[in-house]
């Protein structure tokens, strides 16, 4: 059974959840790939605040129909990109959540740690259910900036599916299927 | 030559919301294995469904749709180079209709064309049917997104580090160190594409037309059809699994292609693909039509 949570999140929402859990989140999720974690982490400025948010390691296909944003496709994208800039946009954004695929190093499981924050995977390439599930395009910061892909889209979503593969307690599942597999391999060479 | 424009797009069309059969039949056969209520078990059931939507949307099944990789079979005189721009013309109309993203971006200036046309994109490779009677155009599309085109590897053997020699033993441990630092990150359950020998050109081109084949075929060299069916069996024992989450599906499957190499070089070039593996194919007739369907 996938546990309901609902952004914006607190510090007690995010402490209790662990790695391996399934998670369903509604309310908001920020897209942030490659540019705009640079830009943050040299000291650039988002027009919207992420306090308390999350930011969804995203890179959407997004279409304007009859003048409204229509999301086509919007799964995550592989998140390690962002591991040298991520633990910044932790803290200086307050985030407590970051979604995206694959995992993340060190830097960011540190920086979950120390500001309770949580790394939640999405299911990478299911961009047609992931779409489903945002209900609303509220709006999109700087587009002019990093177009399309690359722009800070606010989705509302609802029952948006993931798993906790990296929490506030210092654990990863990354870490520990890597060190498992790497031991069974040993047993086939 | 006019029919050829409508088929390239449906072809891009279909490419990018459906996947082949075999693939599907693949991951439904595996989904049933993993334990319900577990990580993989989640991970395989929202992949179905994603397919399932995709197809009924006729949208892309992952935002990422990422390298457009033709493989061309025609007949001699074959025009290629219009044949190309008729192509260029569709991945363009494809884009701007969103079954493609855009996609395509210039290194020095970090600019997206924002039509996926460009250097290299779309990609074609073009070959003479041996047999001068054939008179179709076969043509296949890969579309390969970059989560798994990064977990690409290339050995040169002898390697110290991971022990592997110049022989298939060696070539198994080449391809399973590929499968353990992909981890969950190309998106498992995915499927190799491997060549032995080459050069380092040859060897990665090879490697890609191994993903035409279809799941469940069989190599026609014995030692191969073992190494491949080893190397899908070991990886699922792994518990790398679905994403990375743990479970038992982390290969959907591997294909093994040889080339001859140097005396003094021999490389293993692994491509990983994605479980969704965007392979459509069709058959075209002189005027362009759709004869029929390969995958």
């Amino acid at each position: 059974m996938a546990i309901k949570l609902i952004t914006p999140f607190t510090e007690e929402n995010i402490r209790k959840l662990h790695t391996g859990d399934m998670v369903e989140i509604t309310g908001k999720l920020f897209t942030a790939r490659d540019a705009v974690h640079k830009y943050i982490f040299d000291g650039g400025k988002l027009p919207v605040s992420l306090e308390n948010q999350i930011v969804y390691h995203c890179g959407p296909v997004v279409i304007k129909e009859g003048g409204q944003w229509v999301v086509k496709a919007a799964g995550p994208t592989t998140s390690f990109r962002e591991e040298p800039y991520q633990w910044k946009l932790i803290d200086d954004l307050k985030l407590k959540g970051v979604i995206g695929k694959g995992g993340m190093g060190k830097k960011t499981l540190e920086a979950c740690k120390t500001f309770g924050c949580c790394y939640f995977h999405a299911v990478g390439g299911a961009a047609q259910v992931l779409a489903e599930k945002i209900i609303k395009v509220n709006g999109v910061y700087m587009m002019e900036e990093f177009g399309s892909p690359e722009a800070v889209w606010e989705f509302e979503v609802k029952d948006f599916p993931v798993v906790v593969t990296m929490d506030s307690h210092g654990k990863s599942l990354h870490e520990d299927i890597a060190n498992l597999s790497a031991e069974a391999l040993k047993r086939f060479l | 030559m006019k029919q050829f424009a409508p088929s390239l797009l449906e072809l891009i069309r279909r490419a990018s919301a459906e996947l082949p059969d075999d693939v599907v039949r693949t991951i439904e056969t595996q989904r049933q294995l993993e334990v319900a209520g577990s990580q993989a078990r989640y991970a395989l059931d929202i992949i179905s469904e994603n397919i399932v939507l995709a197809k009924e949307k006729s949208q892309p099944l992952c935002q990422d749709t990422g390298s457009i990789l033709f493989f061309v079979k025609a007949p001699l005189g074959f025009d290629q180079r219009l044949f190309s721009e008729t192509a260029r013309n569709a991945v363009a109309k494809a884009t701007a209709k969103g079954y493609l993203r855009q996609n395509s971006v210039e290194p020095l200036t970090g600019k997206n064309t924002g039509n996926n046309l460009g250097p290299g994109f779309p990609t074609f490779h073009f070959e003479q049917h041996e047999d001068n009677r054939l008179k179709d155009i076969d043509v296949r599309l890969i579309l390969k997104g970059g989560g798994c085109e990064n977990c690409g590897a290339q050995y040169s053997l002898p390697n110290r580090q991971i022990e592997a020699d110049r022989n298939l033993e060696g070539v198994k441990r080449c391809i399973l160190d590929a499968v353990i630092e992909a981890q969950g990150k190309g998106c498992a359950p995915g499927i190799l594409g491997v060549c032995i020998g080459g050069d380092r050109a040859t060897g990665y081109v090879n490697s890609k037309e191994q993903l035409l084949r279809q799941l469940d075929d069989t190599n026609p060299n014995p030692k191969l059809a073992q190494l491949e069916s080893d190397i899908v069996r070991i990886s699922n024992e792994l518990g790398i699994g679905p994403m990375g989450f743990g479970g038992k599906t982390t290969l959907l499957g591997c294909k093994i292609g040889v080339l001859n190499r140097l005396p003094a070089s021999y490389f293993v070039s692994v491509s990983y693909m994605c479980w969704a593996d965007r392979r459509q194919g069709v058959l075209l007739d002189s005027d362009g039509k759709i004869s029929s369907w390969l995958y």
